[in-house]
């Protein structure tokens, strides 16, 4: 169990790197050089010089890198160009909404998800079952956007239930924090729900065809312990799977719903960064939410072994 | 279930086209949608009036969807916080969505399909490729397009390039899956046996057995590509503000939300159909294309 686990973790090591690769090529590799794009458009030649030795830009692309991984494994990602302060910083300022916004959904979405797709399953080919399956549809097909601009429109400007916008840190209280993200964690997580149910519905399908359920079932055992107990747990892993594998979809869709609701999180910050070429924090953004979805999946990985002892590697 | 999949492999596509409709309906809604969207693109020169002018005198009317087929009809859809027309701004913005995503879905799965047959057949760059494969996969695919588009100050080609990167790796692991499968199979062992090169085994035996997977994939990836231009041009990372795009146009009049709802209903609405109708599609074909994968998504 243990070897595993540390096998699991070294083996996320080479991936990381090559993330930090490609965000490093990326920057340094598109048309048009990061000094002047730095610079502006009306720039002199002198400007752009000394931008790029203050940058290191004059120096080998391998020591560029070499000195940037250096200084990400120190914690230092680098420094925003219109706010002149440490990225990392800037990042840690702005964690709580993202993370708030990230965390409920990921819990409304994941209860929502799996008690829909274990219900469709069990009631298989009823209203319901096909209801769910054009939900899931619907879901998939339907922005993030758009979906919260609608939410909006009906929730807080026209009936008036729940504020437009913003965000409230949660030590000004649980309601007005907990107000604030019903209507952005809806929006986000509606695609995320769609993905999960479906999956769910055809896995507890798989399995409510086994042999051991018909067992379950002739011994007494009732539905509810039958559903849940017997066949949600052995459907486990290709669901706990697609909760990893969404979590890259979450975090595409932080970006555009804090900009939807206004939430000065993580996600705002890049989109400022994108319109302000702030590159430093565009790389370390994508940087940071890379790490986090390769350590989701690592952790999926590892629960695997929780859900099923067989899983060995 | 296997049941009704085989019963729809076998069905002849001769039968008339209310049977193939009564079996396939998710093919036939999802095209005929598809198609009034594809039509009113291509006829916008026709059909919509001109996307471009500011009209500040006829800023933020209503629309007047009773007028809807009455020619020369300037606000069918209203129109937004500069006057311009939205149903016509609407319509030239589904040129672009299909343009992105029918290039997106094109280019990706032919750029993966190489690289999967190369990773699948060829033992010795499996690994590499798959190591690059799994890093690009996780880097949040919209975050890779925002800084591509950010930093090359893209227009629509950028756009399509910066969209089409991070979809790569998942045609790569699809077409990786089924060369491995398919290469263990006898009639390539018998292939090899009578001489054929690695070339000719890949291309004449390995390649058409991907070509079903692939296609329904491509059906998705473009439903994709198009949400992801879509997202994109919302944050301003996309296609230039001055195009009108379905993301364009809601960035721009997010802010007369309670005003004037219909400036982001519109193409909210449409950018919503037409995603689902590509879906339904890549449902439909992937039940009759594919059927062991439809099994397991059923």
């Amino acid at each position: 169990m243990i070897a595993y686990i540390v096998r699991r973790l070294l083996a996320t090591i080479p991936v990381m790197i090559l993330v930090a690769v490609i965000v490093f090529l990326l920057v340094h590799l598109a048309p048009g050089d990061p000094a002047s794009v730095i610079a502006g458009d009306n720039a002199t030649s002198d400007q752009i010089a000394a931008i790029r030795a203050a940058l290191g830009l004059d120096q080998p692309l391998w020591r560029q890198f070499l000195i940037w991984v250096g200084h990400i494994l120190q914690g230092d990602l680098g420094t925003s160009l219109f706010w002149n302060t440490p990225v990392a910083e800037l990042i840690l300022q702005r964690a709580e909404p993202t993370i708030s916004l990230a965390a409920t959904t990921l819990l409304l979405a994941v209860l929502i998800a799996i008690t829909l797709g274990v219900l469709a399953a069990w009631k298989a080919g009823s209203g319901l079952d096909r209801a769910v399956m054009g939900l899931a549809v619907t879901g998939f097909s339907v922005p993030v956007f758009v979906v919260g601009y609608l939410l909006v429109f009906v929730f807080a400007i026209e009936l008036r239930w729940l504020p437009v916008q913003g965000y409230r840190p949660i030590a000004e209280g649980l309601w007005p924090w907990f107000e604030r993200l019903i209507l952005p964690s809806i929006a986000l997580g509606l695609a995320y729900v769609a993905l999960i149910a479906r999956i769910t519905r055809t896995t507890m399908l798989e399995v409510l065809a086994e042999d051991y359920i018909r067992t379950a079932e002739a011994k007494g055992v009732s539905t509810r312990p039958m559903l849940l107990r017997h066949a949600l747990k052995n459907a486990a892993v290709p669901i706990v799977t697609i909760v990893g594998i969404g979590v890259a979809l979450l975090i595409g869709g932080v970006v555009i719903t804090e900009t939807v609701f206004n939430i000065p999180g993580i996600g705002r910050l890049v989109v400022d960064g994108i319109a302000r070429r702030d590159y430093p924090i565009i790389q370390g953004v994508i940087l940071v939410f890379s790490g986090i979805y390769v350590l989701v999946n690592l952790a999926v990985d590892i629960s695997y072994t929780f859900f099923d002892p067989r899983v060995r590697y | 279930m296997a049941g009704t999949a085989a019963e729809v492999a076998v069905a002849p596509a001769s039968l008339g086209f209310r049977r193939f409709a009564r079996r396939n309906p998710t093919i036939v809604i999802g095209s005929a949608l598809l198609s009034v969207m594809v039509l009113a693109a291509l006829l916008a020169p026709w059909i919509a009036g001109d996307p471009f002018t500011v009209a500040p005198v006829n800023r933020l009317r209503p629309p007047n969807l009773a007028a809807f087929f009455t020619p020369g009809t300037a606000d069918r859809f209203g129109t937004d916080n500069l006057g311009r027309d939205v149903f016509a701004r609407t319509i030239y913005g589904a040129q672009v969505s299909l343009l992105v995503g029918i290039s997106v879905a094109f280019f990706s799965t032919s750029v993966g399909l190489v690289i999967g047959l190369a990773a699948g057949y060829y033992r010795a760059v499996d690994a590499v490729i798959m190591r690059v494969m799994d890093a690009l996969m996780s880097i949040p695919s919209i975050l890779l397009a925002i800084a591509l588009v950010a930093l090359t100050r893209g227009g629509v080609p950028v756009v399509i390039f910066a969209i089409t990167v991070p979809e790569i790796p998942r045609v790569v692991r699809l077409v990786r899956a089924v060369v491995l499968t398919v290469r263990e199979r006898p009639f390539i062992d018998a292939a090899v046996s009578v001489g054929s090169r690695p070339r000719k085994v890949i291309f004449r035996h390995i390649l058409p057995n991907t070509l079903a997977p692939l296609i329904v994939q491509a059906t998705y990836i473009c439903a994709s590509a198009i949400l992801t231009e879509a997202g994109l041009s919302f944050l301003g990372a996309g296609v230039p503000p001055e195009i009108p795009t379905w993301g364009n146009m809601i960035a721009q009049s997010r802010l007369f939300l309670s005003r004037a709802p219909w400036t982001v209903f519109f193409p909210g609405a449409c950018l919503a159909v037409v995603v689902l109708a590509i879906n339904l599609v890549g449902d439909g074909l992937r039940d009759r294309l594919d059927p062991r994968l439809a099994r397991r998504m059923r």
